[in-house]
């Protein structure tokens, strides 16, 4: 064992796991943008090391504001459209909560439009919705978010090109090697099945990233509910410094 | 009989599945994470700018989270880190997202994975930030230069900045690592060294002027070292 005794006590480090058979590939050739953008070389194996491993941690507000759980009250009025819950949970692969971790939400408003300068296809931008929002698991790595459901939209990709309804989602988990981000979809959703951006993530796996109904999770009279768990890489079982207890 | 206050649909092959559960699929951020993601000074890890943020891509009155409050000057030796993003036609990326993440000027990260309490955190510096690139597919940061950690079997690793990578048309984010031309640390570095020699430059930033320079070159001629994370 090396001794750094000016270096502090050794980390207790882990390595995260690799991609699971669910990812999708860097060059999925129907996305026509991932054409020139994708690296025509595999991506490099490398022992994890702390930078890796570690990650920001209880910071959220600091760094980028307060949370808000409720993208449906941002403005003076209430936005159009069909009000959703979506809640769930963030857990690893193991199956184990993920708390305090920052999911960052942002989306179209409910007819498919996104309040973005570059986003000028032909229906209305809503003055009270801006689609944006940020939540933090709790102790057992739950989170709940209030929004509208979004619409359907055109795209570039190709002629009659349309995206499905999703809400994108963004979290950094514990460490560098948990980055994620994603995107829901809405069940029985028939653009889903041929959506390049979706298709990029092979059968049965695409499934994951489509939410369930839940009328549990409905609120009487008020809105309706969806469930989504996100599950982020896991730790692997066993340190991989052998130097390290 | 039925309770009809709560029943539900049958269960579909979906997020919920029990036999689908596993890692949730990477998707891209696509082109319109502008309001979403960089928050204003996400990339300004030192001082109180709103560098990071695009505000010419949205109406100010949609800026409802991208404030951030640093809360005072970190410790260490202030760099501006900057480059381009670049495709395989060797064309500018205006819509892409790089997040750096690094450890403070002592050789600390503030994360709780990091547990060499010897080692002093600085109240000042979280060593997270977010770059929208601009319309030339440029980035900007302005931070600290990083201590040096332990790597694999404790040898220290030599300095260097974790950068993800996101945009549209990328599936999923591409992680790499920025270096430190002056640095003889490099030629020791132990992911450094496992990386073929001649593709070594593209993950070590040069000196231009004030600034440390290293352009993200997403695909072919030049191509940057990307890690399988």
């Amino acid at each position: 064992m090396r001794k750094s005794p000016d270096r502090g006590a050794p980390p207790a480090l882990a390595g995260y796991a690799d991609e699971d058979a669910g990812s999708p590939p860097s060059f999925f050739p129907d996305y026509r943008s991932t054409t020139f953008r994708s690296p025509s070389q595999a991506p490099l194996s490398i022992t994890q090391t702390l930078t890796e491993v570690s990650g920001p941690a209880g910071c959220w507000e600091r760094l980028m504001g307060a949370a808000a759980a409720d993208l449906t009250r941002q403005h003076a009025g209430t936005p159009l459209g069909q009000r959703i819950i979506v809640q769930g949970h963030v857990l690893d692969e193991d199956r184990r909560p993920v708390p305090h971790t920052v999911i960052e939400i942002w989306q179209a408003n409910a007819s498919g439009r996104y309040i973005h300068s570059l986003d000028d296809w032909d229906a209305p931008l809503d003055p009270n919705f801006t689609g944006a929002g940020r939540v933090v698991t709790d102790e057992e790595g739950r989170y709940r978010y209030v929004t509208v459901r979004p619409g359907a939209y055109p795209w570039g990709n190709h002629r009659n090109a349309w995206r499905p309804a999703h809400i994108h989602l963004s979290l950094l988990g514990p460490a560098f090697a948990t980055r994620l981000v994603t995107q829901m979809y809405f069940p029985d959703d028939p653009l889903i099945e041929i959506d390049p951006i979706a298709n990029a993530v092979p059968m049965p796996y695409r499934q994951r990233t489509v939410g369930r109904f839940d009328i549990g999770v409905c609120e009487p009279n008020w809105a309706l509910g969806y469930r989504f768990d996100i599950v982020l890489k896991g730790a692997h079982a066993t340190p991989f410094e052998s130097g390290n207890p | 009989m039925t309770d009809l206050e709560t029943r539900n649909p049958k269960p579909r092959l979906d997020n919920q599945a029990p036999e689908l559960f596993g890692q949730t699929p990477s998707q891209t951020v696509g082109p319109f994470f502008h309001y979403g993601l960089p928050w204003k000074g996400g990339a300004d890890l030192i001082g109180k700018s709103d560098m990071g943020a695009r505000p010419d891509l949205f109406p100010d009155s949609h800026y409802v989270l991208n404030l951030s409050s640093p809360s005072g000057v970190p410790r260490g030796e202030a760099i501006d880190l900057r480059g381009r993003v670049l495709d395989g036609r060797g064309e500018a990326v205006p819509d892409a997202m790089l997040e750096i993440w690094q450890a403070n000027a002592a050789g600390r990260y503030a994360s709780p994975a990091d547990r060499r309490d010897g080692i002093p955190l600085d109240p000042h510096f979280i060593g997270f930030g977010r770059a929208a690139t601009g319309a030339d597919g440029g980035f900007h940061f302005r931070t600290i230069r990083p201590g040096r950690v332990p790597g694999p079997d404790g040898i220290l690793q030599a300095p260097h900045i974790a950068l993800s990578v996101l945009g549209r048309g990328l599936l999923k984010r591409l992680a790499t690592r920025v270096y430190f031309a002056d640095c003889t640390e490099n030629d020791t570095d132990p992911i450094l060294i496992s990386v073929p020699a001649e593709r070594r430059a593209t993950l070590i930033a040069q000196r231009r002027g004030s600034d440390w320079w290293l352009d993200i070159v997403l695909q072919g001629a030049g191509e940057t070292v990307f890690f399988a994370l």
